[in-house]
């Protein structure tokens, strides 16, 4: 058996697959965190509870309606992008006046309600979610063998990343979205509607942490915590990045993804609080993040 | 025709009461300049027609039009544009795209290649990040963005602060350049030279209201009164 370091090369190249598998997901839902602090200043602790929606709406599509992957893939996004906007038109932007900590505890409050609401219908025990045909089974890659879905995972998770990198950068809303992040009054008064683009936004991310939500579906188990357990550490990955960068937020999920891998082969004692020792060295050497701007 | 009619406009940041009863009225193609010591309320004045500050009371009519409950995201559709003193680039964004972010809410307004054959510098530096630029290459983008809207009438508010005399004076060109073209502008200004080659028409305000107007040919006629209220 092929070794590097003494580690066998199939558990090596094992973990550093669930490594990247578990930073598609951080990228994924630290994106959409650092595009909602970016231009609303709200650190949205609901981020998770969207994430487990988007599960949620997958599974119920299909249970209920009978509607597969395919279409899950877009449409429990858009229905939990949709509530999201919702949600940010009749409550959240009630609260941009006062201080940001309201924000913070609306979402908290958002994040308990939608659990608690899951937990009482579906319990907390999680439910399959099979992965479609056409993405099951493994390829042979010659030093291990990759679960189709799983790479699936990688490269769905990246093409969204890119895409919403691109629309933040490339285009006029993008450009929009970054002017409004400086300067939202001085935006407005060029006469484009600002509380509008707060609420794309918003559902934006939202809409983010579902497709994370149904990506993830058959990966883990659909349960009504499975938000809450993946958050504290998304929260980690974006201070890691620097709050509101979304470059950093994409390329630090991936990395501290790998990391988190990583540690599991090498010292798997420490892989579940890698991520928070990285964090502490970084706000010790850099407080605004790894991307972040130093104000 | 009257385009800009201010009657009675009071306005508050917070507690403060900052404008007691602000009267303007500004012509068609005419260029006003308001005059007054520092926290008399001239920027407030501006901030407070283009409906930034919402906190306020009176009458605001723009083009026969009542803009006292347009949000600020409706007003610039009715023609009015506004500089900020701090010029507002953004940093993130780079020149070209400060340049074209407003978006263009009539017709008349220039073309991208017209704007840079005003301000050459501009097109040279059009790929670098907005704040980059120096300040007299901000304050042309700041007024540029602007220019290619298509807005009637631009508040501008102190557009020569900080800057070199070479660069004061390719201002005050642009100006007259764009008073000859029919814009209407309302000119916050503490430099007096330069004020006095531009405007056609003078407010000097003092503790939140006017209280003077005059035509530029009287500016010589009221040089005492203005150096006693101005304090220079």
């Amino acid at each position: 058996m092929m070794t590097i370091f003494g580690i066998p090369t199939a558990a090596l190249f094992g973990q550093l697959l669930v490594g990247l598998i578990n930073g598609s997901f951080y990228a994924l839902l630290s994106l959409g965190l650092a595009v909602i602090f970016g231009l609303l200043r709200v650190i949205n602790f609901a981020h998770g509870a969207q994430y487990m929606a988007g599960a949620f709406a997958a599974l119920l599509l299909l249970t209920q309606t009978g509607i597969g992957y395919w279409p899950a893939l877009i449409l429990a996004p858009l229905i939990v992008g949709l509530g999201g906007a919702l949600i940010e038109r009749t409550m959240l932007s009630r609260l941009y006046k006062l201080d940001p900590l309201y924000g913070l505890l609306f979402t908290f409050g958002l994040a308990l309600t939608l659990e608690g609401t899951f937990r009482w219908f579906f319990g907390t025990s999680g439910q399959p979610y099979a992965p479609p045909a056409a993405l099951t089974g493994a390829v042979n890659l010659g030093f291990m063998f990759l679960p189709v879905y799983r790479g699936w995972v990688v490269v769905a998770s990246l093409a969204v990343c890119l895409g919403v990198w691109l629309l933040i950068e490339k285009t006029k809303l993008g450009a929009y979205l970054r002017a409004a992040t400086e300067n939202p009054v001085l935006v407005q008064s060029f006469g484009v509607n600002v509380p509008l683009l707060l609420t794309f936004t918003y559902g934006l991310g939202a809409a983010l942490a579902g497709f994370a939500g149904v990506l993830a579906a058959p990966v883990y188990q659909v349960s009504p915590l499975m938000g809450s357990n993946l958050i504290i550490v998304v929260f980690a990955v974006v201070v890691v990045g620097g709050m509101g960068s979304i470059l950093g937020a994409i390329v630090t999920g991936y990395l501290l993804g790998i990391a988190e891998g990583l540690t599991k082969v090498f010292y798997p004692e420490a892989s579940n609080i890698v991520i928070f020792v990285i964090m502490a060295i970084v706000l010790i050497l850099r407080p605004a993040g790894l991307f972040g701007k130093d104000a | 025709m009257t385009l800009l009619e201010v009657t009675g406009l009071h306005a508050w940041y917070g507690e403060s009461h900052i404008l007691h009863g602000v009267d303007l009225f500004v012509e068609e193609g005419e260029t006003i300049c308001i005059l007054g010591r520092n926290g008399m309320g001239k920027t407030t004045t501006l901030r407070t027609i283009m409906g930034i500050l919402r906190k306020r009371t009176g009458a605001i009519r723009f083009a026969g039009k009542d803009m006292m409950d347009v949000p600020l995201h409706r007003t610039a559709r009715e023609g009015l544009g506004f500089v900020p003193e701090e010029r507002g680039i953004f940093a993130t964004l780079s020149v070209e795209e400060n340049l074209i972010l407003p978006p263009v809410v009539a017709k008349g307004g220039m073309s991208v290649g017209e704007i840079y054959e005003l301000f050459p510098n501009l097109r040279e530096r059009r790929s670098s990040p907005g704040t980059k630029l120096s300040g007299g290459e901000q304050q042309m983008l700041a007024m540029a963005r602007i220019l290619r809207t298509g807005a009637r009438c631009l508040l501008l508010d102190e557009p020569t602060e900080g800057l070199a005399p070479v660069i004061i004076q390719r201002i005050g060109e642009v100006l007259i350049e764009l008073r000859d073209r029919g814009m209407t502008v309302v000119l916050v200004e503490q430099n007096f030279r330069f004020a006095s080659k531009v405007a056609d028409r003078f407010y000097l305000m003092d503790h939140g209201r006017m209280v003077a107007d005059f035509p530029v040919e009287e500016l010589p006629a009221n040089m005492p009164m203005l150096n006693s209220v101005l304090g220079v």
